[in-house]
């Protein structure tokens, strides 16, 4: 691709993908879609944390459940509208993110996979317990409205809805791309390839790799939120380790370092495990690890590098 | 008063559970300093194994004795196959692969044996309750089995030329390998070792918290947390750890957050640990910042 | 001939380290590898090892080893005292000398060697309990010489056994490396930075340059021609 089409290229795609479900998609298409989008985020914010910065999270899912119950419980319980719940969200997931990232960061890298992993086996836990339950509802979580087109918008509410989604998603999408290719994103590859050298050249890393922690809890975060809206729906079982883990395939199998991606990757995680549950409710899963398995030896880039290679060949 | 014993006494039966785990994690983390995340998996697919056995007529133990070197053999295959040709990529890839594990275990128990909790048989009968109530004879089994398990573990590392060798290839494989020892065959060993203590965990476990393919998350995670308490580059203090989050788990599930949360306990270790003593309590400390 | 080298080449990733080196250690006594710092000791003695690709054929007692594993090569007789003495710190002395004797199944005998290496490093069986890590530099050094012994190798590589030591200790540990050449059939290759000190024990000598000999001969030869060692080993 030259230059300038590769600069106008994501714009088109976004032109594209603002217009073309509304005119042709179905309902159902179309929330699929907007899953798509929702998990593009998480997926994105998972990868800013390790593939640009090498850290790797098995945990994220607590963050999207932490987004995802504060709308609902604003939401619910303080009829807060939805749009206005996305801040409130993304500063308490960054907040909690800064705060676990803490101990486990100054330390090596199997550290944070370790503490995430745990985070999230205890996630659901956590969302059961009983003290919560006045705002959590416990095991039978909370029920939310899905919102209606506003300004007389001739939209129906799934329309709306992926409208409204892929706006934010885009405007994160731009604030990722804005922010790896910048300084921060030249600092966190280099804490992610020569660490000693980062150091060497004065940047702090463990408070480094925390606030990428937290901006990575803050993306999934804000998915979170996003996600709880378009399912209208939030209950504990369905935060737990094999949510964590989808995103960990969908960032692995998009690839990673790559914002394009993190595209990749959600649409991976939103339509191969529909096939796959056809066959056995046991098959996504077995799909999933045999991939992973796949990826890491045959295709360690992910699709993203499969794109590189075609791009690379044609110029 | 008696409650509280009994407390102490079941947690001490489930944290040697979690010491075998936890040990099971350690040797492959001297090794390779790498976390196995399918450890647990492979033990509860290990138990599947034995249940299968059992179910076809097997006795007990020789189900038993016939399931510890098929995950002998999963083990050693898994690292032969899986691991080596990864050994020097990065923390994601192996991390990547372990999930992937992970995933493909699960699923394929959930396919094979469905999801639906099973009862699995003890072996030491399930009569009346020993010592005026105090402790169930499972309870008293398993944690002589699994003193056992690690008595002979620690002996057969101290004691035995190929211990040694093993212990020589996790701590400098380049000056191992110069005197003859197959570094690549040690680490298969390791592996084939690790998945062996596992499964008798598995076993172990199950007649307490029945079989199904989710069974061994929550011992997983008491495992890591006791190798972290216990420090994980320390096998006996792994060892300790993980008696030391049973006693804590029982105690704490019984008097202190109650049994909702018991898991959450297991993330508190794991953090408090991290923040105020990482190297752990008997740990030497590995402070790589980067 | 013991060890025959043919056109050896090594690299480290892109940069050449080694060009073509071809040599050989005869049977019994000592050859020297001579050179400053960075001219491809260490890496000749890791490519006999197998610890790094090269390019090139190594015959070992009539045998080809090139592309063996380490393990291997170490099992057909060969051992190697690593820079840096390769001590397993975290073990006893004990344990790192049992280690030595990995490949052998004969316990006489390495009881018997055993012994012989406590006569020859007595403050072995002082520390015989103690962690190795806690060794001073020389008893490590010490350490890893009679490590390499209990292999009983034909062929015995020394990298820099003088390296960071206290020249008292150097003397003593290089009287004792003369001791075992004469008590025992043992070849030794030795790679040293110190001439003097590697000629008074060696048979031959080479000279290496980054990657290239630029001499060889008799230790003794090159050990007398003043206007030699003044212009190639600066002494």
């Amino acid at each position: 691709m030259n230059p300038t089409l590769s600069r106008v290229f994501p714009w088109l795609f976004f032109a594209a993908a603002a217009v073309l479900p509304l005119l042709f998609a179905s309902d159902y298409r179309l929330f699929q879609l907007t899953m798509v989008v929702v998990y593009a985020v998480a997926v994105l914010g998972l990868n800013l944390l390790t593939g640009y910065n090498g850290q790797v999270s098995l945990g994220n899912g607590a963050f999207y459940a932490i987004g995802a119950y504060t709308t609902a419980i604003l939401m619910d319980k303080f009829g807060v509208p939805y749009w206005a719940t996305l801040p409130f969200s993304a500063l308490v997931c960054a907040g909690v993110g800064f705060l676990i990232g803490l101990p486990a960061l100054r330390l090596g890298g199997m550290y944070l996979a370790l503490t995430t992993f745990a985070l999230a086996v205890a996630t659901p836990q956590l969302l059961k317990y009983k003290l919560f339950e006045g705002w959590t509802g416990g095991v039978q979580g909370i029920v939310i409205d899905k919102p209606d087109a506003p300004f007389g918008l001739p939209l129906n509410p799934d329309q709306w809805l992926y409208l409204f989604c892929l706006l934010v998603g885009g405007v994160l999408f731009l604030a990722a791309s804005n922010m790896v290719r910048g300084r921060i994103g030249r600092a966190m590859r280099a804490i992610r390839d020569q660490p000693t050298a980062a150091e060497a050249m004065g940047i702090d890393i463990a408070m480094f790799k925390t606030r990428t922690f937290a901006t990575s809890a803050l993306f999934t975060g804000i998915s979170g939120s996003l996600g709880a809206i378009t399912i209208q729906f939030v209950a504990p079982d369905a935060f737990g380790v094999p949510l964590s883990l989808t995103f960990f395939v969908g960032m692995v199998v998009g690839g990673g370092a790559s914002i394009a991606g993190a595209i990749m990757g959600a649409l991976f995680i939103q339509f191969v495990p529909n096939i796959a549950e056809e066959v056995s409710k046991a098959a996504p899963g077995a799909v999933y690890g045999l991939i992973l398995i796949g990826f890491m030896f045959l295709l360690p880039g992910g699709l993203a590098s499969l794109l590189r290679l075609l791009n690379g060949k044609r110029a | 008063m008696d409650g509280l014993l009994h407390q102490l006494i079941s947690g001490i039966a489930s944290g040697g559970i979690y010491a075998s785990v936890a040990l099971a994690l350690v040797m492959i983390y001297q090794a390779t300093h790498h976390v196995n995340f399918a450890q647990g998996e492979m033990a509860m697919f290990s138990t599947y194994i034995a249940l299968t056995l059992i179910q076809a007529g097997v006795p007990y133990w020789a189900a038993f004795c016939i399931t510890v070197p098929i995950s002998f053999a999963m083990g050693a295959v898994i690292q032969r196959v899986l691991m080596e040709p990864l050994a020097k990529a990065p923390i994601l890839a192996s991390v990547g692969v372990f999930i992937g594990l992970l995933l493909m275990f699960n699923s394929v128990a959930g396919w094979i044996f469905t999801y639906t909790l099973k009862p699995f048989p003890t072996p030491f009968g399930e009569g009346k309750p020993l010592f005026g109530g105090f402790i169930s004879r499972h309870e008293l089994g398993s944690t002589a089995i699994t003193l056992v398990v690690l008595l002979s573990i620690w002996a057969f590392f101290r004691f035995t030329r190929l211990g040694l060798a093993m212990r020589a290839a996790a701590f400098n494989p380049v000056s191992s390998r110069l005197v003859g020892v197959p570094v690549n065959k040690m680490l298969a060993l390791g592996w084939g070792l690790a998945a062996s203590i596992g499964a008798i965990a598995g076993m172990m476990v199950a007649p307490v918290i029945f079989l199904d393919p989710n069974m061994m998350a929550g011992v997983l995670l008491y495992a890591f947390a006791g190798a972290l308490l216990g420090g994980i580059t320390n096998p006996l203090g792994a060892v300790i750890g993980g008696f030391i989050v049973g006693i804590i788990e029982n105690l704490g599930g019984a008097y202190v957050v109650g049994t909702e949360l018991k898991l959450t306990t297991a993330l508190f270790i794991i953090v408090v640990v991290l923040t105020v003593k990482p190297a752990g309590l008997f740990g030497k400390t590995v402070v790589s910042r980067v | 001939m013991l060890l025959e080298v043919k056109a050896l080449h090594g690299a480290y990733g892109e940069s050449k380290v080694l060009h073509g080196l071809d040599f050989v250690v005869e049977e019994g006594g000592v050859t020297a590898l001579l050179g400053a710092n960075g001219a491809g000791k260490t890496t000749t003695l890791r490519a006999i090892s197998g610890m790094i690709k090269v390019e090139g054929e190594i015959t070992f007692a009539g045998k080809r080893i090139d592309g063996m594993a380490t393990e291997a090569i170490a099992k057909l007789g060969i051992a190697h005292v690593p820079d840096g003495r390769g001590t397993f710190m975290e073990l006893t002395v004990e344990e790192n000398l049992r280690l030595g004797s990995y490949t052998r199944n004969d316990r006489a005998g390495i009881a018997a060697d055993l012994a012989k290496m406590f006569e020859l490093f007595p403050k072995l069986k002082e520390r015989y309990h103690q962690q190795a890590g806690t060794l001073s530099g020389g008893e490590q050094q010490m350490l890893a010489i009679a490590r390499a012994l209990l292999l009983r190798p034909r062929l015995l590589l020394l990298d820099e056994p003088s390296f960071g030591l206290a020249p008292l200790i150097v003397r003593e540990i290089f009287a004792t490396l003369d001791e075992i050449v004469k008590a025992t059939k043992v070849s030794i290759l030795v790679v040293e930075q110190n001439a003097s000190l590697a000629l008074a024990i060696a048979d031959r000598a080479y000279l290496l340059e980054t990657g290239r000999f630029v001499m060889s001969g008799a230790a003794e030869d090159i050990r007398k021609d003043e206007t030699l060692r003044r212009s190639y080993l600066g002494y």
